[in-house]
């Protein structure tokens, strides 16, 4: 496994809310001007069998997300995840979390640029 | 400090800022007197680290070019746009000079005060009105239909309020060993990912959820919690008072009630005279007897039993009251009358609501209703959690005292993980929410005479200190019974936020002498304001945020330009209207407010927040078993009778029904068949959006990049009925007028309902007349009257109306 992708991001979006506290988390952090960021909410209306709908919140890491590298060297938390209200993100290494999401269903494992 | 030269100040949220009803700790990071960054305080209890997108946008709040940096007074006409700079000296004299006038030629009531939301500012406009003499404090929805009257319905029937409990009362929260987080609860017209309204954290739910707590959804939309619960209750819009008659019906035939607590608790055993349809007093059956003392059926000794309301007791410890049974009762003047007991009243109530007419008027089918209501009842603990959809309606009363008796009669009432009382914290009172008072008041109870409404509406006479905002529009054209000269305005705005039919309150500020508001930028209302100041951010100010639990300082971490805290400013003012005015500095006023606490206000900012030891009447559990919520100690509730009143004693002195049930709102389908042929949707406002708080923030952006446009939602059918594609421009119209919205097409709503955004205005645009920053292009208050506020002057149908829709010509989607 190549080094460099080492970390990423597990996001349990059974619980994300799209309260796009990431978004604006991430913009602080980077200086990011409105229109640029490392990270997007998007919504997603799923219809399903019986008339019913599931509606869902998926964060997902740009172009522009370094996984917080400054911050993470230090030992903090990548600002997003240290911020969201759901406490639905995670960092750590790859590895680690894909073992994590054997145990729980809705999440999705990102590993950015 | 740290290495890059800046040093950290601990501090606690509450607008202005992010706008709401604030209480999470912050980490503002300053440098060369400038914030450079703030992140959630991960020490802090109530948000543990986390932090909104609101007031992570500070950094882009505090130094916004467009905020307004120092005391400007209108240098053309109201409307034109045009400010002279002023000194605050000037601002001070010129505002004494004014409202001195006022108060001379015309009386202190001829002012009003205008607050908006729930913020540190009720306490400090209160100081300024009642120093000026006037009782006019005014919140500006209509109906004034926003937790107020939410608050005023519990305590009728409870004495306390009651939140849901996520262990907020514990410095150590969910590991607090007395706490049990909910097996189930009820989302009431509340949705998540919005706002922290209400002093609840909203996110708490989710931590609840992640714990196992299985949710019911009472909404029209699919909700974000809609799509995860167990139970998504679809109701029309307005009729949630006949859906709570129906939980009540299924849980009392069904046998699902805390008989105990219904028992001992409630004032179900209490008789009710069959010729008067009204309590049986004492003072029905003896001369001497005491008109606040009630009666009930000894059933061991087959005779009336009196109730003793200040002992919360009966007289005979011995007897046996009777919850149900028709007795005679021989009166004082030698009468018979037939008696049966409140409980029978409440129950014949509930039965007029079988599930099949509840289905008829709600749309849910009863066999949802029947099992959500079995859930709720028989999970222990169970809590309910509302937003503001509750306020919402005319009869606000009779659907909140519906809620609030499901908690109770399912034993949820102050036990851990169901409903627990709120109460401030140390009993510190600053923010007098209905019910309570603080050392802030009128110097008489003759000044408070002349509180518009409040001898006609007894909820504001008794309980909530606020003028009706619909008689007090109406007063300033009206004139009538005393003219209203002049308002003051703070970080409130009535013409882009809270003013229903926003064109008349326009007109009524043009009618005004003097119009002062306080703000952080200008906005469509400052544009009908004679002077304008400009106000600090919560960075910008020492202060204390007393709102249940737990007590918390707000430290200043910065100044910006020649911006005044509002209490700095409304102080100044206080001490030169009554030169009497008790206090030095604002200091000295908080630290006679924070007395109850045992604390200075030096000693709390010190600690940054504290929590209320066990057995004090802020800590729960089960405190009307305790004695900790009467003045004189005595276990039981603060209301008249001392019990969980079931049938309102209150609520019969004022005339109005004394038992929860429905009534169908003004502007629905089933009122207004006549409008519905032309109006045939129904027309629903105040989608949240998670960037904003209310009208505020469209001039942040980071924030209005989440949400840029005003959405309406609509049904992709309802759309492609009505030839409108998504993201097309719109026009919602009814019989009121109409407002232009981009269109969301999304299936979270159903095909008969939109679901429009509230608050819109454009900062980006013209400012001066006749644009006012366009206003008037995506006011969906446009659509909404005044003066339909419910029988006790509370509530308004804000979110059940009716209306059209029809796209935007081509011209009219390239406004300007």
């Amino acid at each position: 496994m190549a080094k460099k992708h080492e970390f990423g991001l597990l996001i349990d979006y059974e619980y994300c809310t799209g309260c796009h506290t990431c978004q604006v988390a991430c913009a602080q952090e980077h200086g990011w001007p409105a229109g640029m960021g490392g990270i997007r909410v998007s919504e997603i209306v799923q219809k399903l069998p019986k008339g019913k709908y599931y509606l869902t919140y998926l964060p997902f890491p740009t172009e522009l997300c370094i996984l917080c590298k400054p911050r993470t060297k230090k030992g903090l938390e990548p600002a997003c995840v240290k911020h969201c209200m759901a406490g639905c993100m995670k960092y750590g290494p790859v590895e680690e979390l894909a073992k994590e999401m054997t145990k729980k269903a809705r999440t999705v494992l990102w590993v950015p640029r | 400090m740290n290495n890059q030269g800046s040093h950290i100040v601990k501090t606690t949220t509450w607008s202005p800022g992010p706008g709401c009803h604030g209480g999470c700790g912050v980490l503002a990071h300053i440098k060369d007197g400038k914030l450079v960054k703030i992140e959630g305080d991960p020490d802090h209890p109530m948000n543990q680290g986390r932090l909104c997108a609101r007031a992570l946008a500070m950094t882009q709040y505090v130094d916004h070019p467009d905020r307004l940096r120092y005391p400007v007074k209108r240098a053309g006409k109201r409307g034109e746009g045009k400010w002279l700079r002023i000194t605050w000296a000037e601002a001070f004299d010129l505002i004494e000079e004014k409202m001195n006038t006022i108060r001379e030629e015309h009386g202190p009531e001829s002012m009003v005060f205008n607050v908006g939301t729930g913020r540190d500012i009720y306490a400090w406009i209160c100081m300024l009105a009642y120093a000026y003499g006037s009782p006019n404090v005014m919140f500006g929805l209509s109906g004034q239909a926003c937790y107020g009257p939410r608050l005023s319905a519990v305590i009728t029937v409870q004495g306390d309020f009651a939140v849901f409990d996520a262990a907020q009362w514990f410095p150590d929260r969910y590991m607090d060993p007395r706490y049990t987080p909910p097996e189930c609860m009820i989302i009431w017209g509340y949705n998540i990912h919005a706002t922290c309204p209400d002093n609840q954290f909203g996110h708490w739910i989710v931590d609840l959820m992640k714990k196992g707590t299985k949710i019911i959804c009472i909404d029209p939309r699919l909700s974000w919690f809609a799509s995860r619960s167990k139970h998504h209750l679809r109701l029309r819009p307005g009729t949630d008072s006949a859906l709570v008659m129906g939980f009540l019906n299924v849980i009392i035939n069904q046998d699902l009630h805390d008989k105990k607590f219904l028992e001992r608790w409630t004032n179900g055993a209490h008789l009710i005279r069959e010729d008067t349809g009204k309590l049986l007093r004492e003072d029905d059956l003896t001369d001497t007897g005491s008109h606040g003392n009630f009666a009930a059926w000894d059933a061991e000794n087959d005779r009336p039993v009196i109730w003793e309301s200040a002992d919360v007791a009966y007289r005979d410890s011995q007897a046996s009251p009777a919850l149900s049974g028709q007795w005679e009762v021989v009166l004082t003047n030698g009468d018979t009358v037939r008696c049966h007991t409140a409980w029978d009243e409440f129950c014949r109530e509930v039965d007029t609501y079988p599930l099949d007419k509840v289905e008829a008027i709600t749309g849910v089918p009863a066999k949802d209703i029947r099992a959500a209501a079995e859930l709720y009842a028989k999970s222990k603990p169970a809590s309910i959690h509302w937003g503001v959809a509750v306020d919402m309606t005319p009869a606000l009363t009779p659907l909140v005292t519906g809620i609030t008796a499901l908690w109770a009669l399912t034993g949820n009432l102050d036990v851990p993980g169901g409903n627990v009382f709120a109460r401030f914290a140390f009993d510190v009172v600053s923010y007098a929410l209905p019910g309570t008072t603080g050392p802030i008041r009128l110097k008489t109870k003759e000044l408070d005479k002349p509180r518009i409404g409040a001898d006609r509406f007894m909820p504001l006479n008794k309980f909530y200190w606020r003028c009706q905002t619909d008689m007090t529009l109406d007063q300033i054209f009206t004139e009538k019974p005393y003219p209203i000269k002049g308002m003051w305005i703070q970080t409130a705005g009535i013409m882009q936020g809270l003013g229903m039919d926003p064109k008349r309150w326009k007109k009524a500020l043009e009618k005004l002498d003097f119009v002062v508001a306080v703000d952080l930028f200008h906005t469509p209302t400052t544009q009908y304001a004679d002077v304008v100041l400009p106000a600090g951010t919560f960075l910008e100010k020492d202060s204390f945020r007393s709102w249940w639990v737990p007590l918390q300082s707000i430290n200043k971490a910065m100044t910006v330009d020649e911006c005044l805290p509002d209490v700095e400013i409304n102080f100044e003012l206080a001490k030169r209207f009554d030169p009497e005015y008790g206090y030095e500095t604002i200091y000295d006023l908080y630290d006679d407010i924070l007395k109850p606490s045992g604390m200075t206000f030096k000693e709390l900012q010190e600690k940054g927040w504290a929590y209320p030891p066990e057995g004090s009447s802020s800590c729960p559990y089960r405190r009307h078993e305790k004695g900790l919520l009467r003045p004189d100690k005595k276990p039981g509730f603060r209301t008249q009778t001392g019990l969980f009143e079931l049938y309102s004693t209150l609520r019969e002195e004022w005339d109005l029904e004394p038992v929860p049930h429905h009534e169908e709102p003004p502007f629905t389908p089933v009122s207004r068949p006549d409008l519905a042929k032309d109006y045939p949707l129904i027309l629903s406002t105040g989608r949240r959006s998670p960037a904003f708080f209310h009208s505020e923030h469209r001039n942040i952006p980071w924030l209005r990049e989440i949400d840029p446009d005003p959405l309406v939602e609509i049904h992709p059918d309802t759309a492609a009925s009505h030839g409108i594609g998504n993201g097309e421009w719109m026009w919602i119209e009814n019989w009121m007028g109409r407002a232009r919205y981009k269109a969301k097409l999304t299936p979270v709503v159903p095909e008969w309902m939109i679901m429009a955004s509230h608050g819109w205005w454009f900062p980006e645009k013209e400012a001066a007349e006749p644009s006012l920053y366009g206003v008037w292009e995506s006011n969906i208050n446009q659509l909404i009257p005044m003066n339909h506020h419910g029988k006790d002057g509370q509530g308004a149908p804000i979110k059940h109306s009716m209306c059209k829709i029809y796209k935007c010509s081509p011209e009219e989607v390239n406004h300007g």
